[in-house]
């Protein structure tokens, strides 16, 4: 059954028809290639010229050459990491954090464990906000690349990002963010930040999948991770996926034009989902940084239960979320994010994530708060474990006639 | 999402016989929270002819493993004990229709409750279980190699991969890969033996020098040099050098390094308290620090994240990374 409320916007969006309409003359009208020198091509090529400015804007970008087209997040975050780390061969060090996409952390072990890398994995507290003293001694000329996520994925909690590439930047350090959650939720000034390298993907933002973008501030030394052609002024060979560049440069025009949105009513229509089900549901609690995270995300974890079971429950109800659980990972533990905040295994097993977009509606919210806690109070009525948790807490809190 | 049979869908949505029994004849609990997945099956036994006249269930966990639970309980209802017995998790699995087989654990779980409730309803106590389950294998789950033997029968397993999958043991930190090897070769030998297994197909355990080079050493003592580790590395494997550590001025007497280490364990033990656990030092052994975890934390699916981040006060305060295994209790005997 296909679910009617899709609150899954951080696993990926729709793409948005407007997106639709600006790509479909460059399959079949506009298809030729952008390095051709007639005609068809030359269409192609200003389309690629729109869309690297369109970008530009939304990243609040120096210069348009400053953006590179890749096929997704993992593809820009394997290049930032791997040029990095080629341009500085010398250096041998990778600072990183505890609760990175795995796009990053499997690199990063992989890199340690295979090419001798010493890795620092800055730890989390249990607000998953980075411990900037163990950042700050991990920094030193010995490391190649700082690569820290701008926001997480499962929790929206936001880093200070800019302060910590100003503080890598004072040692000589290139910094890299993976900005994948970020790019399209929050204003951003990367002409004013000593961002080196940020990663984005299209199908965060409206665009389809299979398309997204490396930023690379002029003047960082950059080693290509695919050779072969002089496409992106040989930064990544290979045609260009035109149609889907297109896409992207239109979705980061109409998420630049969302902002305002997203900032205000999204973030809105989160509180209220969030205040709800807080306010109906006993034994659960908000995940992350509550004060500095992204508008849209929502990560609340309901004790004694398994998230796995939650989703197939809303997914009956035709409402799309996702969890932290083992389970619903195919591994057997919690996600490392939830672990990484040390969330006690009582409720990070029962972690679900919904998280909204500027398609998100209150009529959408008010029917998840309608169905949940009718959902969470049929799954702890199976739990052996929950009468004795409602005596806990029923004797730890005194009634008063 | 999990591509689940109807039947699986059906118990999930619809579960059959959940609740708590009044006064029940045997009550068999199996998992914990920590696990991730928990089962208590509570049956009724008529005293005539020893047949199963009821059974409920109270499940923490994933659809499957409620499905599970809830298809056991349908099952057993009108077989005698001696026919309940032979109910195997694949029977659980086949009468759902067939598990994912990363899901097939849930079905093991489901006959594990079966069996311990059986016992419970006999009067066998539980706790004796120890002897005569053997050993703890995966502390993360605590699986058992009573366990792990049934379900490699059972299932005809020649995996590591396939263990794991089935009973979740090796899941977590993965320390227990050798000795998940060493039950594995040693059932899979006997299978062979009773005819139950090609002998191509068997698992041969390598540190025992089955026609090997590596030398013959006795399995409580031995440590072999561990096989390929599983792709999931987990950070707490991987080369990290603690974050503003610096290097020791000069070599470290043993009595030193284990007076800072004790003092580094000191500072976290109240962490391990609030959750009901604790944690003691066992051992030194170079780089290799060995820590018995207590209470909770002995069955907690984050004790592998808990063993991280001791590793990282450890490597903090000694100035140097540490890699910090939970104590092996043949090791320490």
């Amino acid at each position: 059954m296909q679910p009617a409320i899709y609150l899954d916007n951080n696993a990926t969006t729709r793409v948005d028809p407007e997106v639709v309409s600006a790509m479909l003359p460059f399959f079949t009208e506009h298809f030729g290639n952008a390095s051709s020198m007639h005609g068809f091509g030359t269409a192609a090529g200003a389309g690629l010229a729109r869309a690297r400015t369109q970008v530009q804007a939304l990243l609040g970008a120096a210069h348009d050459h400053e953006v590179v087209f890749t096929s997704g997040g993992s593809e820009s975050n394997a290049t930032a990491i791997l040029a990095a780390l080629a341009a500085s061969p010398e250096r041998r060090e990778i600072v990183t954090s505890a609760v990175e996409h795995p796009a990053v952390l499997a690199l990063c072990q992989y890199l340690a464990k295979q090419e001798g890398y010493e890795l620092h994995i800055i730890p989390v507290d249990d607000k998953g906000r980075l411990d900037l003293d163990a950042y700050r001694a991990a920094l030193s000329e010995r490391v190649a690349v700082v690569s820290i996520m701008w926001a997480n994925n499962e929790t929206g909690t936001i880093f200070p990002v800019e302060h910590l590439a100003v503080m890598a930047k004072a040692l000589d350090i290139p910094f890299h963010t993976d900005a994948v959650q970020m790019v399209g939720k929050s204003t951003l000034s990367l002409a004013d930040s000593a961002i080196d390298l940020l990663s984005l993907s299209g199908h965060k933002l409206h665009a389809p999948k299979g398309i997204g973008a490396l930023y690379v501030k002029r003047g960082t030394r950059f080693r290509p991770l695919i050779r072969g052609g002089h496409q992106e002024r040989g930064r990544r060979a290979g045609t260009e996926n035109i149609p889907g560049i297109v896409g992207l440069g239109r979705a980061a025009e109409l998420a630049l034009a969302g902002l305002a949105d997203e900032n205000t009513r999204v973030r809105g229509l989160r509180d209220r989902l969030e205040q709800g089900l807080l306010a109906r549901i006993e034994h659960c609690f908000v995940t992350g940084d509550v004060e500095n995270r992204l508008p849209n995300t929502a990560n609340i974890a309901f004790e004694f239960i398994e998230g796995e079971a939650i989703l197939l429950l809303l997914n009956r109800e035709g409402v799309a979320a996702s969890s932290g659980s083992a389970c619903t990972s195919g591994s057997l533990e919690p996600s490392h994010v939830m672990r990484a905040m040390g969330i006690p295994y009582t409720a990070a097993h029962g972690a679900t994530r919904f998280s909204l977009s500027r398609e998100t509606t209150e009529a959408d919210i008010d029917r998840v708060i309608e169905v949940l806690p009718g959902i969470i109070a049929r799954l702890r009525g199976l739990s052996p474990y929950w009468n004795a948790a409602e005596g806990t807490a029923k004797s730890f809190e005194p009634a008063y006639a | 999402m999990w591509n689940y049979s109807e039947k699986v869908k059906d118990h999930f949505f619809n579960p059959r016989n959940v609740g708590v029994l009044d006064a029940p004849d045997g009550v068999g609990e199996v998992g914990s929270i920590a696990c991730g997945d928990a089962l208590k099956l509570m049956i009724k036994v008529a005293p005539a002819d020893a047949r199963i006249t009821d059974a409920r269930f109270q499940t923490f966990g994933c659809g499957s493993a409620i499905a599970s639970s809830s298809a056991l309980t349908e099952m057993i209802i009108g077989k005698t004990i001696d026919e309940a017995l032979t109910v195997t998790n694949q029977d659980i699995a086949g009468y759902l229709g067939g598990l994912p087989p990363e899901k097939m654990h849930c079905s093991v779980m489901g006959a594990e409750a079966l069996r311990a409730a059986i016992a419970n309803y006999r009067g066998e106590a539980l706790e004796a279980d120890d002897d005569e389950d053997g050993a703890l294998v995966c502390k993360c789950f605590g699986i058992t190699e009573g366990l792990l033997s049934r379900a490699i029968r059972t299932n005809a397993l020649t995996t590591v991969e396939t263990v794991t999958a089935y009973t979740k043991a090796g899941g977590s930190c993965a320390t227990c890969r050798d000795k998940i090897e060493m039950v594995l070769g040693d059932v899979n030998a006997e299978m062979v033996s009773e005819g139950l297994l090609e002998s191509a197909k068997a698992f041969r355990y390598r540190g025992r020098g089955l026609g090997e080079t590596a030398p013959v050493t006795t399995p409580a003592t031995a440590r072999p040099t561990p096989p390929a580790r599983p792709a999931q590395l987990r950070p707490a494997q991987a080369a990290v050098k603690p974050a503003g550590a610096k290097p020791a001025g000069g070599p470290m007497t043993l009595v030193k390094k284990i007076a800072l280490i004790q003092e580094a364990l000191e500072a976290v033990r109240p962490t391990f308290q609030r959750d009901g656990g604790d944690v003691e030092l066992v051992d030194v052994e170079g780089d290799t620090v060995s820590v018995q975890l207590f209470g909770t934390c002995v069955d907690c699916s984050m004790s592998a994240f808990t063993l991280h981040m001791v590793q990282e006060k450890l490597s903090e305060a000694l100035g140097r990374p540490v890699r910090v295994v939970p104590a092996d209790d043949s090791m320490a005997a």
